[in-house]
């Protein structure tokens, strides 16, 4: 699988009448082709700029961006329309037609690229079906919730059989229970058409949900960029470290005594570490602070456990955790 | 005084400003709103962005909309003359008032689709839009029920200029409130007259408000 979207040493700077703004500056990406991409930031970081830049609707200052192999800075103005049509965009807002029902709305980007009426209708409801809201064809936006105008949105999206579909900050207006469905919805799109997903968000939740890679946006530069399991067990940069741990990184600091921190790298969620290393040891171990998460099946995280003073039982259980591989240091917790 | 002749005069007034109105609005539309869609398209933030051009039509319709009606149309009569081969009468009206109106229309028309999302405009380009399928089928259609609101209150300004036209021979209602009314003394006359007028106003502004609401697809 070669790259979908190859992006090289792009830079953005905006020009406005007092002075000038750096949004983007050396930014190099690549995007595989089928995966789940997630670019990730704070805000103003320039990530809209950097999506839009995408798909060309805003021109870069310098750099490249090569889409399925095709420079987008080679084409004309009408070759970029006809490419537009291959690269989908869902936004936070929305941004479906109001005076057009959910049918027409879908129907809207087979207009414009041409397709006769009645063909444009099946597709629009065959998409209208794979979102999940065939029953609101007939409904406008103004009848539709949010998360509903979402799949309209989407639905419209793949109403030309793009190879990527971009969303920017596409559940950042809904609810966490919409915004699971909707994620879950791009999820299976993904594997059943084999769409290229680009996900921007400011929540890593978003990115931890359904993303396979990832890259940092901090300031108008990438400041990390990998797979999302190696950035949650070892973030590099303060910014990762920021988005992961917003509350700062943890430490026990209630009990004096000896610890150990074990450290999740992607062990199955499914196997309950230390229930069973409390029974394989016959020992109890107080929870001081944990700090996991459930990614796509497996876990990511670290927990500080309190050992009990029995030096046999702490033996018994540092060779536990050997012998099952699991990652683990020993420290003191502070007072 | 209300004899069979005088409600044949107004009959006719009605008549002719009626006509005057529609066909100057008609007219002043098919200037303004094009000229309209330029300003919104040229603009620094429109889809085809040309700053000289925005610059010199937004001087232009300013200039233009700041000169009083009345000397306007007497500023026209010769091309007036030109056009119609006279200046007086309710066809020679129509040339100041759609001279007159359309700058205000295309204003009224910027106006109206200034107020579509930009956001919707931004998806359109992210389909692979052309300008042109962006003016028909999303800016036109998304502004249309603002359109038609302002279309009605463009309909009676224009209105009220042709009655304004009335001093000076424009014909309709304006010129019998003005002859028989202001010359003659007969304010029964004049005030039915204005009667008249308030009504069609009415009529037109209420048309409007319906024709604008029941298309428009937010208000459900
Ligand atoms: N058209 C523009 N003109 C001038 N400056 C701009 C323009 N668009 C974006 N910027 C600036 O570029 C920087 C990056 O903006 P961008 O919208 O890409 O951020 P973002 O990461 O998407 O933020 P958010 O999470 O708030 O959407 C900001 O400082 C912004 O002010
Ligand atoms: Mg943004």
């Amino acid at each position: 699988m070669g790259a979908m979207i190859e992006i090289k040493n792009l830079g953005k700077t905006f020009f406005t009448k007092e002075n000038q703004v750096v949004a983007l500056e050396g930014v190099s990406l690549e995007i595989e082709e089928g995966e789940i991409f997630g670019i990730i930031g704070l805000s103003g970081a320039g990530k809209s700029t950097l999506v839009r830049c995408m798909n060309y609707l805003e021109k870069p200052t310098t750099g490249s961006v090569v889409f399925d192999g095709q420079a987008l800075h080679t084409m004309s103005e009408k070759q970029l329309r006809k490419a537009r049509q291959s690269i989908s965009m869902i936004f936070q807002g929305f941004h479906l037609l109001m005076q057009r029902n959910a049918l027409q709305n879908v129907c809207f980007p087979l207009e414009i690229a041409g397709v006769p009426k009645k063909e444009a209708e099946k597709k629009a409801k065959e998409m209208l079906e794979l979102v999940g809201i065939a029953d609101k064809m007939q409904a406008y936006p103004s009848q539709l919730s949010g998360g509903q105008k979402q799949r309209v949105a989407i639905a419209r999206a793949l109403a030309t059989n793009p190879k990527v579909l971009l969303c920017d900050e596409a559940t950042s207006a809904l609810d966490p229970t919409t915004t699971r469905s909707i994620l879950a919805l791009l999820q299976e799109i993904n594997r059943k058409l084999g769409v290229t997903i680009v996900i921007i968000t400011h929540e890593m939740g978003v990115i931890e949900a359904i993303c396979k890679r990832v890259a940092i946006l901090d300031r108008s530069h990438v400041a990390e960029m990998g797979k999302v399991e190696d950035i949650f067990v070892n973030p590099q940069s303060e910014i990762a470290k920021q988005l992961i741990y917003p509350q700062g990184r943890k430490e026990g600091t209630f009990q004096k005594g000896e610890c150990v921190r074990i450290v999740f790298d992607g062990r199955s969620s499914f196997e309950p570490v230390v229930s069973n290393m409390v029974l394989a040891c016959g020992t109890a171990v107080n929870i001081l602070f944990a700090d996991t998460k459930n990614i796509d099946g497996q876990a990511f995280g670290q927990m500080l456990l309190q050992l009990p003073d029995d030096e046999t039982a702490k033996r018994k259980i540092f060779a536990y955790l050997t012998s099952r591989n699991i990652h683990f240091e020993e420290e003191f917790a502070n007072v | 005084m209300f004899n069979a002749q005088m409600m044949q005069l107004l009959a006719k007034g009605i008549w002719e400003t009626l006509y005057m109105t529609l066909v100057s609005s008609f007219l002043a539309y098919l200037l303004g709103l094009p000229l309209g869609l330029l300003l919104i398209v040229t603009d620094k933030n429109g889809i085809r962005p040309m700053r000289v051009l925005n610059r010199l039509l937004s001087f232009v319709i300013n200039f233009v909309r700041s000169v009083p009606f009345l000397i306007l149309l007497i500023a026209v009569i010769p091309f007036t003359r030109f056009l119609v081969g006279t200046s007086v009468g309710s066809t020679a009206t129509i040339v100041p008032l759609v001279l007159a109106s359309a700058p205000f229309v295309a204003r009224m028309v910027e106006s109206s689709i200034k107020e579509v999302d930009r956001g919707v405009v931004e998806a359109a380009q992210s389909m692979g839009a052309s300008p042109w399928q962006i003016v028909w089928k999303v800016l036109l259609p998304e502004a249309k029920p603002s359109l038609i609101l302002n279309a009605a209150i463009a309909t009676t300004t224009i209105l009220g200029y042709s009655a304004m036209a009335g001093f000076v021979g424009g014909g309709g209602l304006g010129t019998i409130s003005i002859n028989y009314g202001f010359y003659r003394y007969q304010s029964d006359v004049m005030l039915v007259t204005v009667l008249l007028l308030v009504v069609i106003v009415q009529v037109f502004q209420e048309i409007g408000m319906r024709i604008a609401m029941k298309g428009d697809k937010r208000s459900h």
